[in-house]
C-alpha cells in the first residue's frame, strides 16, 4: 500500500539523518579520544606547552584566549545590542524598528572574514596608534567579536521584548509608572529568559568564530597579561596547525575540538532550559 | 530602595536612560552599517561585466573571480540537494509519524548541539573524514558534504519547528474527512509549514555562501572552474580571505566583498519575501 | 425505521478516569438524535468513539458500536470517516478558498475533474445553505468569511464526501442567532438524506430541533426519549434538574 511504503521511506531518511548525527559526534569523540588518554586530560587542559612537534599538548594559553576573547565580545555585545533592543523594542517609533529589524538581522549574515578584514584594516591600527602594541591583540578580537554577534543579541532580544503581553506594560503605565520604570522593573525581568537565550546565542557564536579570529588576534601561543596582547584560541588552533598536522598531532586537534564541543554543549543546554523554562 | 537623602527622580532617570540608550543604540547602529557602506565604496568600483565573467589571473591579483562565484554556486547548491530532503524527511517523520519520546528528545538535543557547533570542527572532521580518509581530495564532493553536514541539524530544526507550528485541528478535519496519514501530511500539514520550512533552507543557503573555515578545509582552493565534482574549487568567502590575508589585490577583494554581500542581501530579502508572501497569500493553495 | 448506529455497553477509560459507563443506545437512520448534558459528561469522546477518531495513548475502549449492523472496529478507518462525517464546536476553515475547502474531501478520494468537484462543490454549498452568500467568490479565502458562514462552509466540507450520517459537535456554540437559525433551518433538509447526531449544550435548540434526545451525566446515559417526553415528564429526577437549569 502506498501509505506504508511512503512511510517507510521516510522512516529511512529519518535513520540516515539521525545516523549522520551520530556520525560527527562519534567521529570527533574518537579521534580525540587518544590524546586524552596519552597525555592525560588534566595536563591536555592545563598545560600552557603546545609544543606538537615534540609532542607536548597543552592548550591552557587557548583556554584562556577563548575565554578572555569571549567574555570581551560579550561585554561589548551584551552592552550596545541589549541596549539597541530595548530602544527598538520600548522607546523608538514602529516604522523605525520595522525597517531596521531586517537590515539587523542582515548583518547577522555577513560572513565571518569580511569582519575581520575590516579588523585588521580599521581597527587595528587605531589600537596600535592610540593604545601601543602590535595591535593584533585581545581587544581587538574582542571588539569584533562583540560587534559580529551584537546583532544576534539585537534581534532576539527584540523578539523577547516584543513578545511580553502588553497587558503588562499598560498595567504598569496606569500604575504611573514612567516608560522607563515600566521598562527597568516589568519589561526586561518579563523578558529574562529570552534575552538570556540571546545573549547565550551569541557566547556560542562567539566562542566558535575561527576566521576573523585568526585575522587579528595574533596567533601567539603566550597566555595574555594585558588586552594588548596578541592571543590565540581553541578554534583559530585548530585552523591554523590542520593544515600540515599529522599523525599524533592531528589527534590533538580533534582533542582541541571535542573540548571546544563541550563547552558549546554545555552552553547549548544552558540556552535551552531557559527558553523551556519560559515555555513550561 | 532604602530612604537616602538623594534619589534622582523618576522622569530624570527616564531621561539618562533615554539618552544613553539612544547613544548606544546611534553607535552600534553606525558601526554595523558604516562596515557595509565601508566595503560597497571601495568594492562597487571594480565591479563590472568582466570582473563577474572572467577568471582570475595571477592568483587574483588581476581579472575576475567567475571561477570563485562558480564554486560558490556548486558547493552551495549541492549542500542544500543532499541535506534538504534528509533534513525535511526526517523532521516530517518525526513529527508526525512518531510519538514523542526519550528517543525524539535525544536526537532533538543532538540536532540542537550540531546546530551551535562551529564551523571549524565541522572543517577539521570533513578534512579527516572525507579528504583524507575516503580520499576524496579537496574537492567539491568534500566541501559539499561537509557544508550538508553542518546544516543539517539546522534544516531538521526550523522544519520541526515549522511543522509543529501547523494547529492540530487542521489535521483533525483532513483526518474526519476520511484522509490517510499521508494525506493530512501532504495536503494539509506541508502546504501549511512550508514558509517556515523555506526560510530555514534559505538561511542555510546563506550560511553556506558566507562559510570559509569549513570550506578552505575540504574544497580546497583551486582557481580553475570545476568540470566535476572531484575537482577542487574556491568559493568567494575563501578568494576574499586568501586574497587578504597574502596582500594580493585589496582592489579585487573589495569587489569580491561587495559579491559576497549582494549575496547574502539577496538570499534575506527571499526569506523575508516567502514569508511575507505566505502569509498574505492564505487563500490560495491547491489542495 | 431502521436502526443507523447501536452501541452496546461501551466503556471507554483515558488515563485512569472512566469517561464512558455503559453506554447502550440506538440511533435510527433519518433522524435528529440530540446529546444533551452538561460539560464533560463524556458527550465529545462518544461522537470520536463513533468515528474512531479517539486515538490517544494511554486510553481503552470496551464494548461494541456498530455502523448498519457492522462492528466500526472492522471497517478501514479512512472509508469509515467518510460515512460518519463529523463537524467540530469551533469552524476550522483550511486555509485555502472556499472551493478548495469543499473540494478537498472528494480529492481525497480521487475526484480530480475539475467539473465534477464544481458540481459537488455548488451540492454542498446549497445543502449547507451558503450557495447564495458566496457563489460569486468561490476563491476568496476561506478564512475572510464570519464565523456562521465558516461553519456553514465546514457543514458543506462534510457533505462533498457523501456521508450517511453528520455528528455536530456543539456546532453552533459561538454563533450569532441569526447563524444559528440558518443552520437549524439546514438541518431540517438535511435529515432527509442523512442521519444527524447533534450534541448541544442549548436545551432550548435540543427542543428544537431533535427528534429523539439523550441525556448525559458524568458519562452515563441517563435517559433517552422525545423531546415531548424530555421535557415534560422526564423519567429520571437528574434529568428533570438539568433541563430546569437546577444544576450543570
Amino acid at each position: 500500500m502506498k501509505e506504508k511504503l511512503i512511510e517507510k521511506v521516510l522512516l529511512v531518511i529519518a535513520c540516515s539523518a539521525i545516523a549522520i548525527i551520530f556520525l560527527i559526534f562519534l567521529f570527533i569523540f574518537i579521534e580525540g579520544l587518544p590524546v586524552f588518554v596519552k597525555t592525560g586530560v588534566i595536563r591536555f587542559i592545563f598545560s600552557s606547552n603546545w609544543a606538537p612537534t615534540k609532542g607536548n599538548f597543552g592548550i591552557l594559553p587557548m583556554i584562556i584566549g577563548s575565554i578572555l576573547v569571549t567574555f570581551g565580545a560579550l561585554v561589548i555585545g551584551i552592552l550596545f545590542g541589549l541596549a539597541c533592543a530595548i530602544l527598538l523594542a520600548c522607546f523608538a517609533p514602529k516604522g523605525v524598528t520595522r525597517v531596521l529589524k531586517p537590515l539587523i538581522e542582515l548583518l547577522a549574515g555577513i560572513p565571518s572574514v569580511v569582519y575581520g578584514f575590516i579588523g585588521v584594516v580599521v581597527l587595528i591600527p587605531i589600537i596600535r596608534n592610540t593604545l601601543g602594541g602590535p595591535g593584533f591583540s585581545v581587544l581587538a578580537a574582542s571588539v569584533i567579536l562583540g560587534i559580529m554577534i551584537s546583532p544576534t543579541i539585537i534581534a532576539v532580544s527584540l523578539d523577547a521584548l516584543r513578545a511580553v503581553p502588553l497587558a503588562y506594560k499598560e498595567g504598569s503605565l496606569a500604575l504611573g509608572a514612567t516608560q522607563w520604570q515600566t521598562v527597568y522593573q516589568i519589561l526586561i525581568p518579563a523578558a529574562k529568559s529570552g534575552i538570556i537565550a540571546g545573549i547565550i546565542l551569541g557566547m556560542g557564536r562567539a566562542v566558535g568564530e575561527t576566521m576573523a579570529v585568526i585575522m587579528i588576534a595574533g596567533n601567539s601561543l603566550k597566555i595574555p597579561r594585558s588586552p594588548l596582547d596578541p592571543v590565540r584560541t581553541l578554534t583559530s588552533n585548530i585552523a591554523l596547525e590542520m593544515g600540515y598536522a599529522s599523525g599524533m598531532h592531528q589527534e590533538a586537534l580533534f582533542a582541541c575540538g571535542v573540548v571546544l564541543f563541550i563547552i558549546i554543549m554545555i552552553l547549548n543546554t544552558l540556552a535551552l532550559l531557559t527558553i523551556g523554562r519560559r515555555n513550561g | 530602595m532604602a530612604n537616602q537623602s538623594f534619589r534622582i527622580p523618576p522622569i530624570l532617570n527616564q531621561r539618562i536612560a533615554q539618552v544613553l540608550l539612544w547613544l548606544a543604540t546611534i553607535i552600534t547602529l553606525l558601526v554595523l552599517f558604516f562596515i557595509i557602506i565601508f566595503i560597497l565604496i571601495r568594492g562597487l568600483r571594480v565591479i563590472n561585466f568582466d570582473f563577474l565573467f572572467s577568471l582570475p589571473l595571477h592568483m587574483g591579483k588581476a581579472g575576475g573571480i567567475v571561477s570563485p562565484i562558480i564554486g560558490t554556486i556548486y558547493l552551495t547548491a549541492l549542500a542544500i540537494i543532499l541535506a534538504t530532503p534528509l533534513g525535511v524527511g526526517s523532521a516530517i517523520y518525526l513529527t508526525e509519524y512518531t510519538k514523542e519520546n526519550i528517543f525524539t528528545k535525544i536526537i532533538r538535543f543532538g540536532a540542537d548541539c550540531l546546530a551551535g557547533i562551529p564551523s571549524i570542527i565541522f572543517g577539521l572532521f570533513g578534512f579527516i573524514l572525507f579528504v583524507i580518509k575516503l580520499r576524496m581530495g579537496w574537492s567539491i564532493l568534500s566541501g559539499g558534504l561537509t557544508l550538508a553536514f553542518m546544516i543539517l541539524p539546522t534544516i531538521i530544526r526550523t522544519s520541526e519547528e515549522a511543522i509543529k507550528a501547523v494547529p492540530t485541528a487542521y489535521r483533525e478535519v483532513s483526518t474526519a474527512l476520511g484522509g490517510s496519514k499521508w494525506q493530512t501530511v501532504s495536503r494539509v500539514v506541508i502546504p501549511v509549514a512550508l514558509p517556515g520550512i523555506l526560510t530555514g533552507v534559505i538561511l542555510s543557503i546563506g550560511r553556506c555562501i558566507a562559510e570559509t573555515a569549513c570550506v578552505i578545509f575540504t574544497a580546497g582552493s583551486s582557481l580553475r572552474i570545476p568540470t566535476s565534482i572531484f575537482d577542487s574549487s574556491r568559493t568567494l568567502a575563501v578568494h576574499f580571505y586568501i586574497l587578504t590575508r597574502e596582500g594580493i589585490s585589496m582592489e579585487r577583494a573589495y569587489g569580491t566583498a561587495v559579491i559576497l554581500i549582494l549575496a547574502i542581501i539577496l538570499v534575506n530579502f527571499l526569506a523575508y519575501w516567502i514569508m511575507y508572501r505566505f502569509i498574505r497569500r492564505m487563500g490560495g493553495y491547491v489542495g | 425505521m431502521s436502526v443507523k448506529i447501536q452501541i452496546e455497553n461501551y466503556h471507554f477509560y483515558y488515563a485512569n478516569q472512566q469517561v464512558l459507563k455503559g453506554i447502550n443506545l440506538t440511533i435510527n437512520a433519518n433522524e435528529i438524535f440530540s446529546i444533551i448534558g452538561p460539560a464533560h459528561s463524556g458527550k465529545t469522546t462518544l461522537l470520536r468513539s463513533i468515528n474512531r477518531m479517539n486515538n490517544e495513548p494511554n486510553s481503552r475502549a470496551e464494548g461494541k458500536i456498530y455502523l448498519d449492523g457492522k462492528d466500526v472496529n472492522t471497517i478501514d478507518e479512512n472509508i469509515l470517516r467518510r460515512r460518519v462525517g463529523m463537524i467540530f464546536a469551533t469552524p476550522i476553515p483550511i486555509p485555502a478558498t472556499i472551493f478548495n475547502n469543499v473540494a478537498y474531501g472528494p480529492r481525497l478520494k480521487g475526484i480530480k475533474s475539475l467539473a465534477h468537484l464544481r458540481n459537488i462543490v455548488e451540492k454542498s454549498l446549497r445543502a449547507a445553505y451558503l450557495w447564495e452568500e458566496v457563489k460569486d467568490r468561490l476563491s476568496d479565502s476561506a478564512l475572510r468569511l464570519s464565523g456562521g458562514q465558516q461553519q456553514r462552509l465546514c457543514i458543506a466540507r462534510a457533505l462533498a464526501v457523501e456521508p450517511e450520517v453528520l455528528m455536530m459537535d456543539e456546532p453552533c456554540s459561538g454563533l450569532d442567532p441569526i447563524s444559528t437559525a440558518k443552520i437549524e433551518e439546514a438541518l431540517q433538509h438535511l435529515k432527509k438524506e442523512y442521519t444527524i447526531i447533534l450534541v448541544t449544550n442549548n436545551t432550548k435548540q435540543a427542543a428544537r430541533v431533535a427528534d429523539t434526545i439523550a441525556f448525559f451525566l458524568s458519562g452515563e446515559l441517563i435517559e433517552t426519549g422525545p423531546p415531548e417526553v424530555i421535557f415534560t415528564r422526564p423519567k429520571d429526577k437528574r434529568t428533570d434538574d438539568y433541563i430546569s437549569g437546577r444544576m450543570g
